[in-house]
Order: structure tokens, then C-alpha cells, then sequence
């Protein structure tokens, strides 16, 4: 795909970008040179605020109005772009770049219908109305869009979030650009859409032979996507090489700390603690000296802090920015890797939440939506349930029923082998306090006028009944439990980071000594580093205070790395549940070997992608049968679209829904090559 | 069945008549007052029963003060208040829509500045204030404009706006502030959005990234506001109609409350009512019209 010989399609020399605030310069990115070959792909990696998006904006010309070039070079096709007049740059945005980026809702204009929007690229390009239309309809269709001529005349709002980002890149790749720029454009994707998209990228590249700038936090998919990758700190460029080499050999501290935050290779709170990166990415304002990486580096010597180390040329294009990067990987763990005391979770005795056929339709436009088909479970103290499935599966549904946050329509849920009534106002005090959750973004639960100290003091108050002296000692308690320092008790949740907003929605929750606490997606919204030491930290507390959790989380390497057990939902059944290493070794459901597959993994390889046909039906009209058969890929014929397949136990534990015994699955999920074909007999309109 | 639609999309579109008619600096007890006047306080279907009864015969009464039918009466009134309204909007809607936009487009410059400053400053100026205001300038000051609001009986429709624009610039200025601090809101929005950055990267230019892209969505919550500021127009009658001595709904209503004409009193509140609940039920229909959003809620 790539060729090395001609002249490179992006040329990046030395870039500085600036942005102004409160009247002076700081410096976002510093002195990044990279290039990319015609139809390479080249991935450039980091945490939040290293200055990947900026690099992006800049080769577009689409800084922000405060935001400068102040030095270096930036070569499109061999031409300077730097600093191009308006019309210039019009033209290049036309004819040669084309962005994309993470929220397709967004990238797209809601009052504008789909065929309208996508037909401007072409009217740009001088194209007459007809013509326009005529290729709009052959751009959609290349992206794969079933029947564009209707998805031509809808509003974005009617289209998923899969079909939104394929009409997305359908513009982006219209004017067969040379570059295309990709901002994590599937991370607000399910799993299996996003392998769906990757899938799209991987094909439309090869065919176009467009070079691509895919930037992106995730390092599996940079693993699936890439030839070469750079690694972004603190705008500064601290490795860079082919993607082999640098994931499986880092030569950099960072990009040894990076990988090893992740949650990967089937790595199980059990059998350990996940190591962090120490202290935070430095701030906006802080002048960097020598290397950017020396206040949180482990390797760090006294020449780390005086003079900025060289870029030494490891192979012929591996790189790395380090005096030490021959110990790169010898990095010290910040965290020790042993658990205080291992998790014995003892299931003879009665469950601790007991969930009974639970069941929610809701009204919505007239229509019965069946959010939740008689789903039972149980969850013994001191245990993790992960609840996984795409987006429409229930899980959330589930989770908020089990809170009381809703009636269900159906079912019950049981605590202590006491009934809860179904909704919270009518739940005790101590209900309250025995069921907490933590969500995914905690300023929803955090009140943004209040100190830190008096959030929490006010969970105590009215979780725990602690008020005046005592409360006082418990809420340093509970701020040490956390690993909060007592400096930012006297803040206001809006000064803090992601992680430190999420260390006091957790401290909250655990004011009144919960013994369940369900978890939203608690780390999706943060950066990995961050994201491995609030994983670390719900263990340490789980192993301290014997509390369950219900842990729903779209990420299946951080589900499996902190759940016992794990629940399969689909369309609001439950597909499969069983303990954590049996669902995900399997056999598995034809569901969970889906879901499976389209994950990216930063080891490569492993399993065969399967793909699943079409999207999630509607759950307003649920397939008969098995909910699945629509887009299974094992469907063995008419009983699937017919009988729904019975919850029975396969395996200790173990229970799946399918009508293909459980030996049957374990010899079919034994040969890889037949999985990877594409099934399924519908196409269900989006 | 019109009059069940006009009432029940008046129960449904949200605010407070009472509220709305008197404007924001009316006190919570005359609210209340109106709002018991208006029988808006009563269960719904008392409301419907009373208002469907009245509506129905047609007859809202005999005009205690004056022994003459009330529709006899307000009715003339009701179309003087509706020209000058008329008036007002006109020169109110394009005038802020452009400032606020404008506004947005030149964030932070000095223009930027000087609309918001403005804009802000008018809101706060009570309506009989900025009308005296207006009155010295142009009227006694400049001798541009007349400074009553009541053309000649015979005046040709030009000369009836002319004696109208005064009036209405006093209604403009208390209104200019909020649409045009919705118009600025909405447009620096939609400037920001993932969209527009869209649409700028597709190359096209900056005209009509504009028209196209920002304008359609920026001006949606203008609508909206516009709508809710109906109602407030209509209340601003009152003090309008009486400093520019102009033979108004809003008059009328203050005279009879004046001379304790219930039965006066009462039709108009309750026409006034009507009027505000259709501005407010068409706007919303507008509103609804331009977002696809609404429009296609459901259907997917
Ligand atoms: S140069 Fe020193 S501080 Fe920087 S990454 Fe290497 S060892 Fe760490
Ligand atoms: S029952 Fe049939 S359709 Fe359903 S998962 Fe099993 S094989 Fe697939």
C-alpha cells in the first residue's frame, strides 16, 4: 500500500502551535516532524491535551482564534500550507485534506437533509444540482449505505450513529482527497459498529489510496489500522515508529506506561493491579524544560531535567526521544502489582441482590418498547457483575431499574432477601444507602457550586447520618480511601481533572458504606492512565469493604479485567452469563463471539472478525424467535426465527441462550476460518 | 373545534399568562390577580366550560359604563392594537435578528460590545421611561414624528405608520435586548459546532457557510423566544397605548379598570388572552415547521 518512493502526501517539519491565553503564548505543540507516505497510514497516539487534535487543525488551517503556527513547516503534497491565503485554503480543504472526527451527530448539520449536505462537496467542486445528486447517491453507496436514495432524504437525527459517521467519511473521501485525516472517529461507536467502520476505512484506503492521519487514544485500533505510529506528550513527538515495533517493543518510559495501563491480554483484578502513569500531564502553563516526560518518569536521572534529550535512532525509523531508551521497558511499576488480600466470594450463602424477571416496556411515540424481557440475576458480596451488549441491549435499563430510579414494569428486586419497592422515593433510608452508583461523566453528580469538602460532608450527612466533629474524621477517611489529597477538598469540582471529579463521585457514593454500587461506564470518559488507577482504586475498595458492583462498561478489556461474572444482554435478554473467564475463553454465545471479535487488540491478531449483519433491530419489534437470528452468523435454520431458545444452564454457572448445544458451539468456535464469514439474512433498515 | 385546539395547545405551550401578559416587573401578587382574573387558576375544565360558554353566544356583555355592547367597543381597539404591535414587530424582529447576528460574527471586537451593552441596557429601561424618552427626542426635540399615536381620522395608511413608528420604537427597545442576546447566543453556537467546522473543511466559503449552515440553526431558539415575547408585547400596551394616548386594547382595558367596568374589563382580558395564546400556538407551529427534529419526532 505504501509507497516510500514518491514524495510524501504530509510533511510536518518542526510545527509549533501556540495558543494565547490570558494575554501570552502557550505552547500546545513543540517542534512535531513526521511524515506520511502516499497511502500509508500513520496513527499518532496519546492521552488528552498532547496536542493530537491541534496537529490535526493545523494542517486543515482550523485553528481556534487564539491558536498561532509560530514555527516550522507543514507540506501537503509537497507544497508549504502555512500560512495560505482564504481562497488557498479553500482550495486545499476541496481538493487535497478532508477531516474527520469523533461525534458524526455533531459533524453533521441537523437541519440540512443527507443528500443536500453531502451533495455540497461536489457542488464545491463546481458540479451542476443534477450531477451533484447524481454522485452523491454513488458516494453513499460506496460506503456501503443500503438504499442511499432514502437515506439521501432524511435528517441526520433519523440515521444511527454507524450510518451517521459512513455519510461522514462518504464526504470526507468524495473529492478523492490525497490526506484524510481521521479524529478518533469511532470512539463514540459500539464495538461492533466501530469494527464495521475500521472495516469501511481499511477497504475505501486501498481502493482510494488515500494516505491517512488516524489519531486516536485507542491503542488496539491503532494496532489493527496502522503502518507507523507517533507517540504525542506534552506536543512533543517522543517516539515514533512502525506500529510492530513500537507496540511490542516501546523505547519510550511513556509508551511502556501507556501500554501497560491497559487492561489487556486477559488481565483479571485477581491476579493483580494495573500499573498508572504517576502525576498528571503537565498544565497549559507550565514552562517544559529538557524532557517533557521527567516529573512523571521512573527512569528519570539528573541530565532527564537539564538539557532535552536528542531524538536517537533506534532502527531505521524507530525512534525514540529518551537518554534511556535502551531500559525503556525496565521502567519501575508505579503501583505494586499485589492485591491487598485475594477476593474469595463465597456463593453458597443467599445473594446479596437478588433480581427476579425483570421486565420494562416503555410508551414511547405510540409504540411499545421492550427495553427489558424478564432478565434475572444475583450478585454476592464482595463480587463485580459486568453488564455488556451494544447500545439498546438494556444494560443501562437494568442497572437503573435495580437503582429504583424507575418502575419496572415487571419483576422484582431483591435485597438482603428483602423485596425493594420499585422506585426510590418509596425506598428506605438505608435502602438508599446500601444501593449507590457512580456515572460515567461525575458532574452529574457532583454540584458544581459546592467545595469538595462540603459535597462530601453533605453525603455523610445524609447517607451515613454523620454530622458536626465526627463527620469531619470520616471525611478525611473517606477522601484517603479515595486517594484524594486533602488540597482539593477546598475546591469546587469544576477545578478539578476527570479523574480527581471521578475520585469524589466515588468517595460519595461511598459515604454510607454502600454494598452495591453500580458503576456506568465509570471510565469511559477518561484518558487509559487515568482510567487504570480509578479501575485499581474500585478494586482496593472491593477487597476493603466487601462491596458488590454492578459494572457496565462498553470496553470488554476493562469488563473483563474487574468483573467475576459477566452478563450478555441483547435487545433487553439476557444472551449468556457466566463467570468471567469461561464467557470470555467459551464457548461462547454466537452473540458474545460477536461482540468478541470486534474488538481491536493491541496484540493483534487472535480471533477471525465476525460480521454481523445489519444493526441492532428496534426493540419496538423484536425478532420472533431468538432475538438474535436476524444477524446471527450460526443460525441453524428455521427453529432460530421461529422458537426463542430457552436460558439453560450449560456449564457450572454457566447459563446461554441459543438452540446449538453447548458442544456443538465449543467444535464450530474451534475452527477459526469458517467464523469469519458474513451472515445473516436480513438487512434491517436503519 | 377550533376553539378546542386554541385551548388545549394554551394548556399545553408552557409559561405563565399571567405572567407573560404583565411582563417581568409586575409583582408576584398582580400576577396571581390576573392570572385569577383570567380564571387560569381554575381546573381545566371549569376553564374550557366558562370560555366555550361566553364564546359561544358570541356576546361578552353588556359594557357597564358605557351601555353598549363590549364587542362594539373593542373591537376597533383590538385592530388599533394589533397595527401598532404590527408596527412594533416589523421593526423589531429584523432589527434584532440582524444585530445579534452581527454581534456574534464580530465576537469580542468593540461592535460585539456595543450591541450586547445596548441590548442589555434597553431591557432594563421600564418601557414609560425609554417612551418619554423618545417623545422629547424625536418628537419635541427633532419635530420628526408625531407624539401622539392617533393618526387623523382620515389618514391614508402611510400616515397612520408614521404616527405609529414612535410608539413602536418604545415597544422595539424593551424587546431589542432579548432577541437579539438569543440571536448572538444561538449564531456563536452554531459557529462553534462540529458542523460549521464541517462545512468550512468541505471548502466552502465563509458567505456561505453562513447562510446555509449557521443561520438555519442559529435562529431556531430565536423563534422560540420571539414567540414568548409575544405575549409581553401585547402587555406592553397598556402603558404604551395610554403615554402615546392611542385608542388601544391596552386603553381600554385601563380605563375600564379604571372606571370598575367589569364586564368591559373582563372581554378584554380574555381577548387579549386569545390573541396571545394564537401568537404563541403559531409560533410554536413555526418553530416546529423549521426543526426537522420536531417535524420528524417518531418517524424512523
Ligand atoms: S529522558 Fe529521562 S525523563 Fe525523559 S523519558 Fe527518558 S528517562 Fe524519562
Ligand atoms: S438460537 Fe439460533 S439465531 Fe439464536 S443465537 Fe443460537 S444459533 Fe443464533
Amino acid at each position: 500500500m505504501t509507497d516510500r518512493g514518491a514524495a510524501p502526501t504530509l510533511e510536518l517539519k518542526d510545527l509549533e502551535v501556540v495558543y494565547r491565553v490570558r494575554g501570552r503564548d502557550r505552547q500546545v505543540v513543540r517542534g512535531v516532524s513526521f511524515t506520511i507516505a502516499a497511502g500509508e497510514t500513520y496513527g499518532l497516539v496519546g492521552e488528552s491535551g498532547c496536542g493530537k487534535s491541534t496537529t490535526a487543525l493545523a494542517v486543515v488551517g482550523y485553528l481556534a482564534s487564539n491558536g498561532r503556527i509560530r514555527g516550522g513547516s507543514i507540506c501537503v503534497a509537497g507544497r508549504d500550507v502555512v500560512g495560505l491565503s482564504n481562497r488557498a485554503l479553500r482550495h486545499l480543504r476541496t481538493n487535497d485534506v478532508s477531516m474527520v472526527y469523533q461525534n458524526p451527530a455533531e459533524a453533521l448539520n441537523p437541519s440540512i437533509r443527507i443528500g443536500e449536505q453531502v451533495a455540497e462537496v461536489f457542488r464545491v467542486r463546481g458540479a451542476g444540482r443534477e450531477e451533484a445528486l447524481e454522485r452523491t447517491l454513488q458516494a453513499l453507496a460506496k460506503v456501503q449505505i443500503a438504499d442511499p436514495g432514502s437515506v439521501m432524504a432524511r435528517y441526520p437525527h433519523q440515521l444511527s450513529g454507524g450510518m451517521q459517521q459512513r455519510v461522514v467519511i462518504a464526504m470526507a473521501l468524495a473529492n478523492d482527497p490525497g490526506l484524510l485525516i481521521l479524529d478518533e472517529p469511532t470512539t463514540s461507536l459500539d464495538a461492533t459498529v466501530e469494527a464495521e467502520v475500521l472495516d469501511l476505512i481499511q477497504h475505501l484506503q486501498a481502493e482510494f489510496r488515500t494516505s491517512v492521519l488516524f489519531i486516536t487514544h485507542n491503542l488496539g485500533v491503532i494496532a489493527k489500522m496502522c503502518e507507523r505510529v507517533g507517540v504525542l506528550y506534552a506536543g512533543r513527538l517522543v517516539e515514533e515508529g512502525p506500529v510492530s515495533e513500537v507496540l511490542k517493543g516501546p523505547r519510550h518510559p511513556y509508551t511502556v506506561g501507556l501500554l501497560r495501563c491497559v487492561p489487556r491480554g486477559g488481565a483479571r483484578k485477581d491476579r493483580g493491579r494495573l500499573d498508572t502513569i504517576p502525576g498528571f500531564l503537565p498544565s497549559i502553563d507550565e514552562e517544559l524544560r529538557a524532557c517533557v516526560f521527567a516529573p512523571r518518569c521512573g527512569l528519570a536521572q539528573d541530565i532527564c531535567r537539564a538539557t532535552e534529550p536528542p531524538l536517537y535512532q533506534i532502527t531505521e525509523d524507530h525512534s525514540s526521544r529518551c537518554y534511556f531508551h535502551e531500559r525503556a521497558q525496565d521502567l519501575p511499576r508505579t503501583t505494586p502489582p499485589e492485591l491487598g488480600q485475594p477476593i474469595l466470594v463465597d456463593r453458597s450463602k443467599a445473594p446479596l441482590l437478588a433480581v427476579k424477571e425483570l421486565t420494562k416496556t416503555f410508551e414511547q411515540n405510540g409504540r411499545r418498547i421492550h427495553a427489558l424481557e424478564a432478565v434475572s440475576a444475583a450478585l454476592w458480596p464482595g463480587e463485580t457483575l459486568g453488564l455488556v451488549g451494544e447500545s439498546g441491549s438494556g444494560k443501562t435499563t437494568f442497572a437503573r431499574a435495580v437503582l429504583g430510579l424507575f418502575a419496572p414494569t415487571g419483576g422484582t428486586v431483591e435485597l438482603d432477601a428483602h423485596v425493594l419497592p420499585p422506585t426510590l422515593s418509596r425506598r428506605t433510608q438505608a435502602d438508599v444507602r446500601e444501593l449507590q452508583i457512580v456515572f460515567q461523566n461525575p458532574d452529574s453528580a457532583l454540584n458544581r457550586r459546592h467545595a469538595v469538602r462540603s459535597i462530601l460532608r453533605r453525603s455523610l450527612k445524609k447517607l451515613a447520618g454523620i454530622s458536626g466533629a465526627p463527620a469531619e474524621e470520616r471525611l478525611l477517611m473517606l477522601a484517603g480511601s479515595v486517594r484524594l489529597a486533602e488540597r482539593y477538598l477546598t475546591v469546587r469540582p469544576n477545578q478539578l481533572s476527570g479523574g480527581l471529579k471521578q475520585r469524589v463521585a466515588i468517595a460519595r457514593a461511598f459515604a454510607g458504606e454502600p454494598r452495591l454500587v453500580v458503576c456506568d461506564e465509570p471510565t469511559s470518559a477518561l484518558d487509559v492512565s487515568v482510567q487504570a488507577a480509578i479501575l485499581n482504586l474500585l478494586v482496593d475498595l472491593q477487597v476493603q469493604r466487601w462491596v458488590a458492583y454492578l459494572f457496565i462498561s462498553h470496553d470488554l478489556g476493562v469488563v473483563r479485567y474487574i468483573s467475576d461474572r459477566i452478563a450478555v444482554l441483547y435487545l433487553g435478554r439476557l444472551m449468556e452469563m457466566g463467570p468471567a473467564e469461561v464467557v470470555f475463553d467459551g464457548p461462547h454465545h454466537p452473540y458474545t463471539e460477536a461482540l468478541l471479535s470486534a474488538v481491536p487488540t493491541i496484540d493483534g491478531g487472535g480471533r477471525a472478525r465476525i460480521k454481523l449483519a445489519g444493526e441492532i433491530p428496534s426493540a419496538a419489534a423484536p425478532p420472533t424467535g431468538c432475538v438474535f437470528h436476524t444477524r446471527c452468523h450460526r443460525r441453524i435454520g428455521a427453529i432460530c426465527d421461529e422458537k426463542e431458545p430457552p436460558l439453560v444452564e450449560v456449564g457450572p454457572g454457566h447459563l446461554m441462550r441459543c438452540h446449538i448445544p453447548i458442544e456443538e458451539l465449543r467444535r464450530l468456535q474451534a475452527q477459526p476460518q469458517e467464523a469469519a464469514q458474513v451472515a445473516g439474512t436480513k438487512q434491517p433498515a436503519a | 373545534m377550533l376553539s378546542v385546539l386554541v385551548f388545549a395547545a394554551s394548556q399545553l405551550l408552557p409559561g405563565d399568562i399571567g405572567r407573560n401578559v404583565l411582563g417581568p416587573f409586575a409583582s408576584p401578587n398582580d400576577v396571581k390577580a390576573l392570572d385569577h382574573q383570567l380564571g387560569v387558576d381554575r381546573p381545566i375544565y371549569v376553564q374550557y366550560g366558562a370560555w366555550i360558554g361566553k364564546l359561544a353566544h358570541g356576546n361578552l356583555g353588556m359594557s357597564l359604563e358605557y351601555k353598549v355592547p363590549v364587542a362594539s367597543l373593542l373591537g376597533p381597539s383590538l385592530v388599533n392594537s394589533l397595527k401598532l404591535a404590527a408596527v412594533a414587530f416589523v421593526l423589531v424582529v429584523p432589527l434584532s435578528i440582524v444585530g445579534g447576528v452581527f454581534a456574534a460574527l464580530r465576537r469580542g471586537h468593540w461592535l460585539d460590545r456595543l450591541i450586547t451593552l445596548t441590548g442589555l441596557s434597553l431591557t432594563a429601561v421600564p418601557e414609560f421611561i425609554s417612551a418619554i424618552v423618545l417623545i422629547l427626542i424625536f418628537g419635541l426635540l427633532l419635530n420628526w414624528l408625531p407624539v401622539t399615536a392617533a393618526s387623523p381620522a382620515d389618514a391614508d395608511a402611510v400616515t397612520q405608520i408614521r404616527y405609529l413608528i414612535l410608539p413602536g420604537l418604545a415597544l422595539v427597545m424593551v424587546l431589542f435586548g432579548y432577541i437579539a442576546r438569543m440571536a448572538r447566543a444561538g449564531t456563536i453556537e452554531a459557529l462553534e459546532s462540529d458542523y460549521t467546522r464541517t462545512a468550512f473543511l468541505k471548502g466552502l466559503d465563509t458567505a456561505t457557510v453562513i447562510r446555509r449552515h449557521v443561520l438555519r440553526n442559529s435562529l431556531l431558539p430565536t423563534i422560540a423566544v420571539i414567540a414568548t415575547q409575544m405575549g409581553y408585547l401585547i402587555g406592553g400596551l397598556v402603558v404604551i397605548e395610554k403615554l402615546f394616548n392611542y385608542n388601544g386594547i391596552g386603553q381600554r382595558i385601563y380605563t375600564a379598570a379604571l372606571n370598575k367596568d367589569f364586564t368591559m374589563l373582563q372581554s378584554g382580558v380574555l381577548v387579549v388572552g386569545i390573541v396571545y395564546l394564537t401568537a404563541t400556538l403559531l409560533a410554536d407551529i413555526l418553530y416546529s415547521l423549521l426543526n426537522p427534529r420536531i417535524r420528524y419526532a417518531g418517524v424512523e
